[in-house]
């Protein structure tokens, strides 16, 4: 097929729109974190656009996408850009060049490995954060891409929906976050002593790149500049606004209506519609994003609450738990007239099962293969900073920097 | 010599400021502190749930005056600094040896 400029023109934006959302990540996750770990807290965002950003180019982009091995993972085709240039693939979003499936792509695989350092800010060894994104790359995110995105990817092939990553990025990025957390164990201090955000108005800037870039991440999955792209676009604005209000709705309820709480929900709202946002109509999304902000503000409550995990930036609660519902509100309000996919309540009940075969199957692959990963990153350079480290804070520990300067001015 | 610290509500400090002018007192450090007393903490929001600081932010007032100035100048913070509520702050008074004007050298009772 030939080149379709509209379209081309609209991936690379869509491109540099999702790559905004790993700086944007850097503030948000950066705000959450205490004064002396901002800037490391940011820093894990930045290093992996650096190391993903190199390691999709060389083979990870092949293991996702390269010619099927099984059903499992891409074979090696497509190494350094091998047989990717400027015309298009034969198989994936025909109308634009290769290269730019490929970099639209790679800006995914890079905000799902950042988004598993909220859950390890504070105490995660810098080095061991390095080591562990890298393998994680390429031994979970490329083989679930493929899975099912890629061409004769088996949850492909069995008719699972996730339209832009509620389970490539979200589930595999929430359970594998949930997984390390039990390997590299509590802060110093958790729970009990108050770790305090230390720059909610970060926060608040960092949502709102995300929800900015999220165009691009849920209307570029069109990989095309047409009627679908739009239907993502409007339903991906109507959830994030549905589930932002929702959250700060509970937490008036509970106390006073919270900034923190209200951009965490949109976020929330963003991830559930991410598996949804091209196969539901866009008033779907009103009901996505009232029970996703529900289902993360409760998964907090118990996981971190009551459980007592450390999951310091809640991104299981987040992104593993508005992930399963995103996979789960896609089977159920899949609409043919939008991606020519029925859900349960057009009578296709089947779907449901099928969305649930996927979660499970990439929640438990992604939990077991990071537990594998992370201890061997444990037992090699070890994954924790010492104590010392980690009171005085990562910034100076790992970076010999800090955020903010000091007496003299 | 005696120097006065005094621990004030932060929306005091127009007032409190004001009244020790009108007495004459204009000299003061002021310095943004945290601390706790009676008035215990207040409860905060995380994205669930709360937590509790119970250090709340104060603001630190800092004069030196004469011994037989030290009952007017208490006298004009305690008036303008107090709501009646738990948190209106402390008031200390402690002696002072000696005090120096850095730009022309002079001493005590000639630098305060």
């Amino acid at each position: 097929m030939s080149i379709d400029t509209g379209d081309t023109a609209w991936v690379l934006v869509s491109s540099a729109l999702v790559l905004l959302m790993t700086p944007g990540l850097a503030l948000f996750y950066g705000g959450m974190a205490r004064r002396k770990n901002l800037l490391s807290t940011m820093m894990m965002s930045f290093a992996v656009m650096g190391l993903v950003g190199v390691l999709w180019v060389l083979w990870g982009y092949s293991f996702a996408f390269g010619a099927d091995e099984g059903g499992l993972i891409g074979g090696f085709n497509f190494l350094g850009l091998l047989n990717v240039g400027m015309d298009p693939s034969d198989t994936y979003a025909t109308t634009i060049p290769h290269l730019v499936f490929m970099a639209f792509q790679g800006m995914f695989a890079i905000i799902t490995v950042a988004l598993i350092s909220g859950a390890v800010v504070e105490r995660i060894k810098f080095s061991a954060l390095l080591l562990f994104s890298a393998l994680w790359m390429t031994v979970v995110y490329s083989p679930v891409a493929h899975w099912v995105w890629g061409s004769g990817g088996w949850l492909a092939g069995l008719g699972a929906l996730d339209f832009a990553g509620g389970a490539v990025v979200h589930i595999n990025a929430g359970v594998s976050a949930l997984a390390l957390v039990m390997l590299l164990g509590k802060r110093k201090g958790f729970p009990g002593h108050v770790m305090e955000a230390n720059n909610i108005p970060l926060v608040a800037l960092g949502a709102g790149l995300l929800w900015f870039g999220w165009f691009g991440f849920n209307a570029g999955s069109a990989l095309a500049a047409n009627g679908l792209a739009a239907n993502a676009f409007v339903a991906t604005n109507l959830s994030a606004a549905t589930a932002g209000f929702t959250w700060m709705v509970i937490s008036w309820l509970h106390n006073r209506p919270s900034l923190l709480g209200t951009v965490t929900g949109a976020v929330a709202g963003l991830v559930a519609i991410t598996p949804a946002a091209g196969f539901v109509t866009p008033l779907a999304a009103i009901p996505i994003g009232i029970i996703v902000s529900v289902a993360c503000y409760y998964a907090i409550v118990l996981m971190k609450n009551k459980l007592g995990f450390d999951d310091s930036l809640d991104v299981f609660a987040v992104h593993g738990v508005g992930g399963i519902w995103g996979a789960l509100a896609t089977g159920i309000f899949a609409s043919s007239a939008i991606g020519g996919k029925p859900g349960l309540i057009e009578g296709n009940a089947a779907q449901v099962l099928t969305q649930l075969i996927g979660i499970v199957a990439v929640g438990a692959f992604a939990f077991i293969a990071t537990l594998i990963i992370g201890k061997l990153v444990d037992v090699t350079i070890g994954l924790r900073v010492g104590q010392d480290e980690e009171m005085v804070g990562l910034d100076l520990s790992q970076h010999g920097e800090r955020a903010y300067g000091g007496l003299l001015r | 010599m005696k120097k006065i610290e005094a621990i004030i509500r932060e929306e005091k400090l127009d007032a409190v400021k004001k009244a020790l002018e009108e007495k004459s007192y204009f000299g003061l450090t002021v310095s943004e502190v945290m601390g706790r007393g009676k008035q215990k903490g207040i409860s905060l929001q995380w994205r669930a749930g709360e937590y509790r600081v119970d250090l709340l932010p104060k603001l630190k007032l800092e004069l030196v005056v004469l011994d037989e100035d030290v009952d007017v100048a208490i006298d004009a913070i305690v008036r303008n600094a107090r709501t009646g509520e738990a948190g209106d702050g402390k008031i200390f008074v402690l002696p002072v040896e000696h005090s120096v004007r850095v730009r022309t050298g002079d001493r005590d009772e000639n630098a305060i």
